[in-house]
């Protein structure tokens, strides 16, 4: 057993089994580390944002570089701290409701184009000459798609066949999460192993 | 420098080999981009299995000629070719007989000329003809996306009018909306808080529009019971927007009183800081009811086992398809994917969402159709059925 003499481990450990120490329950130690997490990372991003966004792509674009244009951003971001006074607070709407509607007008062409067009023609296919095997994974993956519309289908009532074919649609839906959770579990218990690695291994050398 | 480029030239011209006809180049302006391509193209001067590699080289108009069209060795090609202040644009495969050539400015004119590599020998095209590459405004090959949108557009306006016109437009019942009221009213007879967590994300997801639009439901319920509200937020534009939906819901009902600013609240950017802070909110201040409305990542389920461990009654409602299946495990209602969407249409029933939910529906309804359609006119009419196929892409 060779126990780290590096500070930082250790603090990382003592907070790591102050995280753990939820699982028993709410305690001091685990707020401790929660509002730790919560202060540092509050003032880390602060920092971050400022030299990355107010900085990089307002201050110097527009005072060394000379795109006056980006002062329009600039001026609507300022907009936002409208918000500390009750009077002008609502001078803080104009800002946020360009963002929204820019926004939108942006990404509406893509996600037609990606994830309704394409991903339509995906699900035609032509049967004729194609393997058996591969014809009916297409069929299944039509029939998957067509009954897991029909579930998201609101205007009508899910009765009779309608309701067949959408639980025919849930049943896709279903198989297709418990593969994920499947999946994002072992993703979990691998990131279990890593914390259990850095306390048995880097901090405290029982196991190497 | 001059002297060296003659002698090399010349030293070139006493290796030259037999005669080979150089390649026919052809350049066009690169349809449907912002004026920054050009595209390439050329007969091969010699069979392919001869050929192993294609060089474009590109010079602004009115650069040095180069008159040697043929040579042996590669190193000496290049240094010609540049000090005549020729630049290789890029190379391709003996196959390939294409090349758009990128991030060119569209006030300039280009002049390209293609060297093909043989073995023991490089052959140099003739010079293109000037070129400028030149802007298009309308994208023609996304002329399918435009009429999607126009469709779609028309059928939100035209619902949106008959919703206005008080025409009924049904939505079916959504259980986990159902659900809403019992849990704000049971919040109330417990005397407990309500937590409402947005997602994660920015005002630009549509997870997160709609989780605003329920919250806003949401707080009218509380309000309507005097029920405190808990809104921990991720970013500080959502919890701006989420300030002024519950400010303005609590006024709608009368009760302008019971907003706090402090209850929708900025916790931190950090995905598992801010997981790790509402689940110290939770076990503290014991929501009986816990909503998870909008866009999640990994913290999902550490958001929905801490809540059900403080035996809160708990609705999600996300499009994240990775954590669907821990909300489904771990709360007692989730609605799935875009009945997100359709939540904030089903509960405020608001023209303007309603003709915007049954636009999709019918959309849903055409897409089923045409997808099914398109593989059985593929039976008796391919040719027909490609072009449908082709019209979608």
């Amino acid at each position: 057993m060779a126990v780290t003499h590096d500070l930082g481990i250790w603090v990382a450990g003592i907070l790591t089994l102050a995280i753990f120490s939820f699982l028993y329950k709410d305690n001091p130690f685990y707020r401790f580390a929660e509002h730790l997490l919560v202060g540092v990372s509050a003032g880390y991003y602060l920092v971050q944002y400022f030299f990355s966004a107010a900085y990089k792509k307002l201050w110097v674009p527009v005072f060394q570089e000379g795109h006056h244009v980006l002062l329009v951003g600039g001026i609507l971001g300022l907009l936002m701290f409208t918000r500390l006074f009750r009077r002008t607070e609502w001078i803080s709407r104009y800002p946020v409701a360009f963002y929204i509607a820019a926004w939108a007008g942006y990404v509406i062409p893509s996600y037609i184009q990606v994830r309704i067009l394409q991903q339509a023609q995906d699900t035609m296919f032509n049967p004729r000459g194609m393997p058996l095997g591969e014809a009916l994974s297409a069929l299944i993956l039509l029939i998957g798609v067509s009954t897991t519309l029909i579930y998201f289908y609101f205007s009508a009532e899910h009765r009779g066949p309608l309701k067949t074919l959408s639980k025919v649609g849930i049943t896709f839906l279903m198989i297709g999460f418990g593969a994920t959770f499947g999946y994002n579990v072992m993703g979990r218990v691998s990131l279990l192993i890593g914390r259990f690695q850095f306390l048995f291994t880097d901090w405290l050398g029982i196991v190497h | 420098m001059l002297l060296t480029t003659a002698f090399m030239l010349l030293s070139l011209t006493t290796h030259l080999p037999c005669a080979v006809t150089p390649a026919l180049i052809e350049v066009n302006d690169t349809p449907n981009d912002w004026g920054n391509s050009l595209t390439v193209r050329w007969k091969p001067p010699l069979p392919p299995d001869s050929i192993i590699r294609y060089e474009v080289w590109r010079a602004h108009h009115g650069v040095s000629p180069v008159e040697i069209t043929t040579f042996t060795d590669s190193s000496s090609f290049a240094e010609v070719m540049t000090h005549a202040g020729w630049v290789r644009a890029g190379m391709n495969r003996a196959n390939d007989t294409l090349f758009v050539d990128s991030h060119l400015s569209k006030d300039t004119s280009y002049v390209y000329r293609l060297a093909t590599y043989a073995p023991k020998m490089i052959i140099l095209s003739n010079q293109s003809q000037p070129l400028r590459p030149e802007r298009q405004y309308l994208d023609r090959s996304h002329t399918n996306i435009l009429i999607a949108t126009i469709l779609f557009i028309a059928a939100v306006v035209t619902f949106v009018e008959r919703a206005r016109r008080g025409a009924s437009l049904f939505i079916r019942r959504i259980a986990g909306l159902e659900a809403i009221e019992e849990a704000v009213g049971r919040a109330t007879e417990m005397g407990r808080p309500i937590l409402y967590v947005p997602g994660l994300e920015a005002m630009d997801e549509v997870a997160t529009v709609a989780a605003i639009d329920i919250l806003g439901q949401v707080a009218k319920k509380a309000g309507e019971y005097g029920t405190r509200l808990l809104v921990p937020n991720r970013d500080p534009i959502v919890m701006a927007v989420a300030q002024q939906v519950v400010r303005e819901s609590f006024s709608a009902v009368g009760k302008p009183h019971m907003f706090r600013s402090q209850d929708v609240f900025y916790v931190t950017f950090s995905q598992f800081g801010f997981a790790a802070a509402v689940a110290g909110l939770m076990m503290r201040e014991k929501p009986a009811t816990n909503f998870f409305m909008g866009r999640f990542y990994a913290e999902s389920l550490v958001l929905a086992e801490t809540g059900n461990a403080t035996g809160a009654i708990q609705i999600a409602g996300t499009d994240a398809d990775a954590q669907l299946p821990f909300f489904i495990s771990a709360c007692d209602y989730t609605l799935i994917g875009e009945e997100l969407y359709a939540g904030s249409v089903y509960l405020s029933r608001q023209p303007l969402l309603l003709g915007a939910l049954k636009a999709q529906d019918y959309a849903k309804a055409i897409i089923i159709g045409a997808a099914i359609g398109v593989v059985l006119l593929y039976l008796v009419r391919p040719e027909i059925a490609e072009m449908i196929r082709k019209a979608f892409g």
